[in-house]
């Protein structure tokens, strides 16, 4: 009996689970509403079933319950039953697979006036690539990235010069056009996936796979990686903001062509000493930072890194969180370098001094900090700490050690990271998971000392 | 009657064994080696369900244990499903049921190999040492998923790459499908030669015809995984390009060029969906005849749940890119998939109709394995509708590789399965021990197991509907997944520990009943088939003493009317039924239909 109370109410939760559930399928944002037509009328076909079969059932249980004296019905099989039970499924079957099969018939072939962008996913990271004014991709591929060429690009192709390289994880599309959207990878498998689209394909490395849709509903949507592509997959996010022509043509413009990419001022370092006196005055002449002005060492680091940076302190992207003392002396400091150029030139400079280590300062048991860095931070910062440029990391080692543990505890509270233009930003947010206190901070600071 | 049956009923031809080594390490009977790829199975469950303890631990209370960080929550995430399909569903339904049940099912003394089937038991254990080993490695075990996926399987990047933790793996599956390999040969072979005087085909048990049919599936299916393990530990040892194209690791570009890594998954679905098969046929059959014997009927439609099984098995081999939908494989792959896939929905349908058609009309006893079987038809119905939604190629794009696909394969592959494995374990454990196992104890692990494993999987599909995604390790913050979807994860997560830590009393039941169970007796539950009727319980070495059993009728003769008992074991006489007072003679009226 108590099996019996529990399948019908089981089967009354389930109904009441649904209906009253306020997790559901998130506000459409594209064309594919068939998509979400096909899983309603397979959420009342199986629905159906579901609740007839197991009323039955329990139906079935109650009324042939053990009674002594009772004797089973000796019913080897009923043929006319079974088939009309196969025929009736049949019918159900029918009335799911044929609607899917249509909409599935539109997802394959797309429609001739959709325009094409390009989404490339590499570990653990976006990037996109839209076609200039020529309306066609350059050839690209895997095997001639660098850290000049990021993209992969084929410098003979002419088709490639204008197209416009976007290195940022945010991509725009034009409102209300139908896109086929081109997928690459540049290592291992990704998946390209917004919600709000309902459409998702992989990214295969060494071939271009695609999807599309008309973006329908202006807004700004998560891109989420969803096929498992290493440690750090769940980081691995980008956004795509849906916006009317106007604003998408301006947006597209701001992002420089492969040509121009190419034709990039290198910064000079010569420039660039000038206007560091304002930066040696804390950083110290020769870049080597000063702890008693909270000032970490700068000689030594990336200039890819340095640009980047600076950027940030100057929009605000970082040094403007409430706690971040330091950062927000930044602020100014770095607004002084008012160009682009400026800001290379400085970084020129500034990786024109001597690579002297930072003195140790922080104690901690680097024994303990060792299988953390291995499985977790060597992983992009590299095993010996030397930082990786495709993957947006910095050089660790040597660097500034109370630096290192003082951006950790940042990123740890939230100070670092948190701003929505700071992409590489978040991963690290996220991934100072990994130190659960303070103790594992000082230690994997500790092992990244012995690194220099 | 062929020459071969004098010589089994030779009992003194047996090797009995003498030592406490033949007799239960180095054995080569069938019982032992069943019971020991049994006790193996479960030990390595158990380690995948603490496993999965942790994962659900870091996912409804992130940033909370210091012990799961992103590389170890993925190791976790991989070993779980990879010992939970191979390991223990596979080893414990084949290994397990198919060395017990065969033989005494089909009143054979023993496999017909026993010396390669006590080496199918080693090598699995081989298999089982070096998969564990790769916790002990530097680097840890793989976290590449259950599905291993190249290229990241073998980049750096993925954990279990800088140490051997892949190769493990790999090898281990390699020893995995040998000892499977000397297994199958022989559950197949036994069934087909082996069977004693009168136990036609359409004569055997469901569970039988669920056996073989997976393990025909499984020597196809196997060998497709063989040589992809094979090749992708070339690509990883030896720089082959199987599996790898040209590509730019961490901004290395690598030495690999022209391989394909959907080869992979083709070959890996090639095997990876029949897998799925291998495990539920024979939990259909056995759930078939816990559900027969119970319910006091014949199992309904027996013609047709055969069929069934043989059309499922056969159309098993022609549905495995369903899991590529997205997969970026060309999409017009698509249309022929969702079409056989949704049409295997018709012949597991009726498995469900008959199962529930057997109950109408029966005398149900409400035991603990009836419990455990009607539960399973409820989870089963469950996990095989929403398989109808993935399934459907245009249904599956919003939610291929989120929640709703852990939901999905969970009740049709985890819970379903393993509600069998409880009734089945609780059905036969009175044949394999002798005793009769703690009721209560049963019923409460029932309870717990059955609404527990609900109270997690039924949410969990509408975080699917939502878009939450798979195998993340924390959601961090997603504009459209709301904060109550972390607490919904966290109620899943006190369902799961709870479903968890409740396992531990089918454990303490199983081995304290050894002990302090009641003697069952030869058929505790008046079942009809072979096994029930052996001259000694446990039966001993030969099963069946001195002369074979000889089958005079199917596995399913219950409530045959006029008969004074309610059930007619398929070894008696006709001429030796006892009728009613007036009831005329017995009359074998399943023969018409099952000569």
């Amino acid at each position: 009996m108590p099996f019996i109370i529990s399948i019908i109410l089981l089967v009354v939760i389930s109904v009441a689970f649904h209906f009253l559930s306020p997790w559901w399928l998130t506000p459409i944002a594209s064309n594919w509403t068939q998509i979400d037509d096909t899983i309603n009328i397979t959420f009342w076909v199986t629905g159906f079933v579901f609740v007839v079969v197991n009323l039955f059932m329990a139906y079935a249980i109650y009324r042939f319950r053990y009674q002594k004296n009772r004797r089973a019905k000796y019913e080897p099989e009923n043929k006319k039953l079974e088939l009309w039970l196969t025929g009736l499924t049949s019918i159900g079957v029918a009335s799911m697979l044929a609607p899917g099969l249509f909409v599935w018939a539109d997802f394959v072939n797309v429609p001739a006036d959709a325009h094409e962008v390009e989404v490339i996913g590499q570990q653990w990271q976006w990037s996109y690539r839209y076609p200039g004014a020529d309306g066609l991709l350059g050839a690209a591929d895997s095997a001639l990235i660098t850290a000049e060429n990021p993209f992969g690009m084929n410098a003979d192709d002419p088709n490639g010069q204008d197209d416009i390289l976007v290195s940022s994880q945010e991509m725009h599309l034009p409102l209300d056009r139908p896109v086929k959207v081109l997928l690459r990878s540049k290592d291992v498998l990704h998946d390209y996936a917004v919600a709000q689209f309902r459409v998702k394909m992989d990214m295969v490395p060494g071939a271009v796979t695609y999807l599309w849709l008309t973006p329908t509903l202006a807004g700004t949507y998560d891109i989420l990686c969803e096929e498992l592509c290493g440690f750090a997959h769940f980081v691995m996010r980008g956004s795509v903001v849906v916006e009317d022509e106007a604003s998408y043509n301006t947006w597209l413009a701001s992002n420089p062509t492969y040509a121009q990419t190419n034709a990039r001022i290198v910064g000079d370092p010569a420039q660039g000493q000038v206007f560091y006196a304002v930066c040696g005055a804390c950083h110290g002449a020769n870049g080597e930072g000063n702890i008693a002005l909270n000032a970490p060492r700068l000689a030594g680091q990336e200039d890819w890194y340095l640009r980047r940076q600076l950027q940030y302190f100057k929009t605000g992207v970082r040094g403007a969180h409430a706690d971040d003392i330091f950062g927000q002396q930044m602020a100014p400091m770095a607004a002084v370098l008012a160009t682009d150029a400026m800001v290379s030139n400085v970084a020129a400079y500034i990786q024109s001094l001597p690579d002297t280590a930072a003195p140790v300062t922080v104690t901690g048991n680097a024994e303990n900090g060792r299988p953390v860095f291995e499985s977790t931070c060597g992983i992009c910062h590299s095993a010996s700490g030397q930082g990786i440029w495709a993957v947006n990391a910095p050089k660790l080692a040597g660097m500034t050690d109370w630096y290192l543990v003082r951006q950790l505890q940042n990123f740890k509270k939230g100070v670092r990271g948190t701003h929505q233009s700071d992409e590489y930003g978040f991963q690290m947010n996220q991934m100072v998971s990994a130190l659960k206190d303070d103790e594992a901070i000082n230690d994997v600071v500790a092992y990244i000392n012995t690194l220099r | 009657m062929t020459s071969y049956v004098p010589i089994a009923d030779q009992s003194h031809v047996m090797h009995d064994p003498h030592t406490f080594i033949t007799k239960y390490v180095w054995s080569q009977d069938h019982k032992v080696i069943a019971i020991q790829y049994g006790g193996t199975a479960i030990f390595v469950g158990l380690i995948a369900l603490v496993l999965s303890a942790m994962m659900r631990l870091q996912l409804g209370y992130p940033d909370t244990f210091s012990f799961i960080d992103p590389a170890n929550y993925i190791q976790f995430v991989t070993m779980h499903g990879m010992i939970m399909v191979i390991y223990l569903l596979t080893a414990l339904f084949l290994g397990g049921f198919g060395n017990y049940l065969i033989p005494l099912q089909l009143g054979a003394r023993d496999m017909v190999f026993p010396y390669l089937n006590m080496l199918s038991y080693w090598f699995y254990l081989l298999s089982v040492l070096i998969l564990l080993a790769s916790f002990f490695v530097t680097g840890g075990p793989t976290g590449a998923g259950w599905t291993l996926y190249p290229p990241q399987a073998i980049l750096r990047g993925t954990p279990g790459t800088d140490g051997p933790g892949i190769i493990l793996m790999l090898v281990s599956l390699l020893v995995f499908i040998m000892a499977f390999t000397m297994g199958g040969l022989n559950y197949v072979t036994t069934v087909l030669q082996a069977r004693t005087h009168g136990m036609t085909l359409m004569r055997m048990p469901l569970s039988v015809w669920g056996i073989f049919v997976a393990t025909i599936l499984a020597l196809f299916a196997f060998p497709a995984l063989f040589v992809s393990a094979l090749m992708m530990l070339l690509d990883k040892l030896l720089g082959t390009s199987f599996f790898m194209p040209a590509l730019a690791s961490l901004g290395q570009v690598s030495e690999h060029t022209g391989g394909s890594p959907i080869l992979f998954q083709h070959l890996f679905w090639f095997f990876g969906h029949p897998e799925v098969y291998i495990v539920a046929l024979p939990a259909f059959g056995l759930v078939s005849d816990v559900l027969s014997t119970h319910a006091r009927k014949n199992i309904f439609g027996y013609r047709m749940m055969v069929w069934a099984i043989v059309a499922i098995g056969g159309l098993s081999f022609i549905v495995w890119a369903h899991h590529m939908y997205v997969s970026g494989m060309n999409p017009y792959f698509g249309f022929f998939f969702a079409f056989t896939t949704l049409i295997i929905a018709i012949p597991t349908a009726i498995k469900v109709y008959n199962w529930v058609l057997t109950l109408w009309h029966g005398n149900i006893r409400m035991t603990v394995p009836m419990l455990f079987a009607m539960g399973f038809i409820f989870t089963f119905i469950h996990g095989g509708l929403t398989g109808i939604f993935l399934g459907n190629v245009t249904v599956d794009l919003p939610l291929s590789d989120t929640y709703f696909v852990v939901a999905h394969f969970h009740m049709v592959m985890g819970v379903s399965p393993v509600m069998v494995l409880f009734a089945a374990i609780y059905h036969w454990y009175p044949k394999i021990t002798g005793k009769m196992f703690n009721v209560t104890l049963g019923k409460i692990h029932f309870w717990a197991t059955f609404l527990g494993t609900y109270a997690i999987y039924l949410p969990m599909h509408y975080l699917g509907f939502l878009g939450v995604p798979r195998r993340y390790f924390a959601l961090g913050s997603t504009d459209f997944i709301p904060d109550s979807a972390m607490a919904l994860n966290a109620n899943i997560t006190q369902a799961a520990i709870f479903v968890g830590v409740m396992q531990l009393l089918f454990i303490y039941n199983i081995i304290s009943s050894l002990r302090n169970g009641a003697p069952a007796g030869g058929n505790p539950w008046e079942s009809v088939s072979l096994e029930w009727q052996t001259p000694d319980t446990p039966p001993r070495h030969g099963n069946w003493g001195d002369k074979l059993p000889v089958v005079y009728r199917w596995a399913y003769e219950y409530g045959v009317p006029g008969v004074k008992d309610d059930f007619v074991p398929q070894n008696v006489p006709p001429e030796e039924v006892v009728m009613e007072p007036g009831a005329g003679k017995y009359v074998d009226r399943s023969e018409g239909h099952y000569s």
